[in-house]
């Protein structure tokens, strides 16, 4: 069967050029960078370059690169840095917002637990926090704000620089968990003014198991895996050397490929969305104007995400959704939660992630198959029968 | 995978699927909120269910669990449809993950709530204590 991978959030398929990266560093540069012999100096070397390479993609400098094994490390390794700089100043309030990604979310309850006090903002409707908003939440004791750049589940860009700046303004850390934006819009950490930044190499054609903290200079990471001296003794273990050395080729691709790729993923998407709001009672999540150029959330009235996902599958389809049902947990996403859907609607979901990969003639398929799937759950869920007569109110108009 | 062959088979191929027109019992369990109702109607003739149809609101293992639930009730008489367990379903089922256990208790809830139903339309005497709810959704407490 012919797989259509729309589900590019998740992760994405490794570049050609990634591939070919890390292969000499398996096969003939296998060595521990912290050896003095020749081979574990080509590996050290390898690291220099990669670590000036990723500094260079996002405008920082070499000396403010931290490598961990992904973006929740990252995440973990920023906002417990932040709290641990802050409260040595009696500094022990965070804000963040509510649709953060799980990293930032179940850290932020860790820290709770330890005493520091964490506010999660609301969004509108479309899952933005607004500057206004950040400033008002300050106060004296606050040690950091994290917002995310662009949310992983409804693709909305929050306006991470006006926020910075507030922050900049009031003295207070800004960290913001950019996993879902490096590698699809331009970013340039001063172009921000964010202190801390999180991205994984595996959102942008790179390997899974690589990430990097960036950390504004003057400020030192708290080091979370205890060991020897790599990372500048802020991260223990020895280096996943081919990982990184592909995650910085991943991300120079990536981000060289940005301006011919976003028109056309925008096309895509923007098709897509379209084609599937002719569904009845569906609802795009998210902004329509500040959203990822790949990335398309949808609600269905009547249905639920999971049988969705798995018919859409038998079609050769790879999607996502927000639905309980997909992760486990009893409760449908809190992304979609937090912009205000009410359970049953956020239980019919469908997130469609799209990569450079993907085709029009793809889009076509999906919108197609989705109309199909959609109508064919809907003939067998009573919920949809009720709304139909009348006996329960349509959420989505 | 998730799931077992069988209940791809019969999420992908239900059996008994949609909605009956004058019923002699109909059950509906499950909430919204919590993303599974399941609806069951029965055709009873002398106290057998000579047909069953369903409509299901959920997941993948809801809907296979609500199949395979009509499956074995069908052409059966009642008291054997009430003897229906949700180990029954999920072991007819090939087995549902842990986190789906909750789908197979649904599909027993509705073919009793179904059955009940038929029972209060018609007056007819039951024991209550094989109505008791056995469960209760550890999300909404309903």
């Amino acid at each position: 069967m012919n797989r259509i991978y729309v589900d590019n959030a998740a992760t994405t398929k490794m570049s050609k050029a990634a591939i070919e990266a890390m292969l000499p560093y398996l096969e003939e540069c296998y060595g521990n960078s912290s050896s003095l012999h020749t081979v574990g100096q080509l590996a050290a070397e390898a690291l220099f370059k990669a670590r000036q390479s990723i500094a260079e993609s996002i405008g920082a400098d070499i000396k403010e690169i931290y490598f961990t094994s992904g973006g929740s490390e990252a995440d973990n390794q920023a906002l417990i840095s932040a709290a641990e700089m802050g409260a040595r100043k009696g500094k022990k309030h965070i804000i963040s917002q509510k649709t953060e990604h799980h990293a930032i979310l179940h850290t932020l309850k860790k820290l709770e637990k330890q005493g520091f006090k964490v506010d999660l903002l609301n969004v509108d409707g479309e899952g933005n926090v607004t500057p206004e908003q950040i400033a008002e939440a300050i106060g004296p004791d606050t040690a950091l704000v994290t917002i995310m750049t662009a949310n992983n589940e409804i693709g909305t860009i929050m306006p991470i620089k006006e926020i910075a700046a507030v922050c900049k303004e009031k003295g207070v850390l800004f960290h913001t968990d950019a996993v879902q934006a490096v590698g699809h819009i331009p970013l340039d950490v001063h172009d921000i003014g964010c202190d801390m930044l999180s991205l994984s190499a595996h959102k942008f054609h790179g390997p899974k198991g690589a990430g990097a903290l960036y950390v504004r200079k003057g400020l030192m990471p708290s080091c979370l895996i205890e060991g020897g001296a790599q990372e500048r003794g802020r991260r223990a273990g020895t280096e996943n050397i081919a990982g990184i050395v592909s995650m910085a080729a991943a991300l120079k691709e990536a981000i060289g490929n940005i301006s011919e790729n976003t028109p056309r993923l925008i096309a895509m998407r923007d098709r897509l969305i379209k084609g599937l709001s002719e569904i009845p009672h569906s609802i795009l999540n998210g902004s329509i104007i500040n959203r990822l150029p790949g990335s398309v959330n949808m609600c269905f009235e009547g249905i639920e995400g999971e049988s969705l996902l798995l018919l859409l599958d038998a079609k050769g389809i790879c999607a996502s959704s927000g639905s309980a049902c997909t992760s486990g947990a009893l409760d449908p996403s809190h992304v979609l939660l937090a912009i205000g859907r009410p359970h049953e609607v956020a239980h019919g979901s469908l997130r469609l992630t799209l990569s450079e990969e993907n085709t029009p003639e793809e889009i076509e398929f999906i919108i197609k198959s989705t109309k199909d799937v959609v109508e064919y759950l809907r003939n067998m869920s009573p919920i949809w029968q009720d709304l139909q007569e009348g006996k329960r109110k349509y959420v989505i108009q | 995978m998730l799931y077992s062959e069988r209940v791809m088979d019969h999420f992908t191929n239900p059996r008994n699927v949609g909605t009956m027109d004058n019923a002699d019992g109909v059950g509906e369990v499950g909430n919204v909120k919590c993303g599974d109702i399941m609806k069951i109607f029965l055709k009873i003739d002398n106290d057998i269910i000579t047909d069953v149809k369903f409509s299901t609101f959920g997941c993948g293992s809801a809907i296979a669990s609500s199949s395979m639930a009509t499956e074995m009730i069908k052409g059966k008489p009642l008291s054997q449809a009430l003897e229906l367990t949700n180990q029954a379903v999920v072991e007819a089922l090939d087995g549902l993950p842990a986190h789906k256990l909750h789908c197979s208790v649904l599909a027993e809830e509705a073919v009793k709530a179904a059955v009940k139903d038929y029972y209060d339309k018609n007056g007819i005497e039951y024991d209550k204590e094989i109505f008791a709810q056995t469960h209760d959704c550890e999300h909404c407490g309903e």
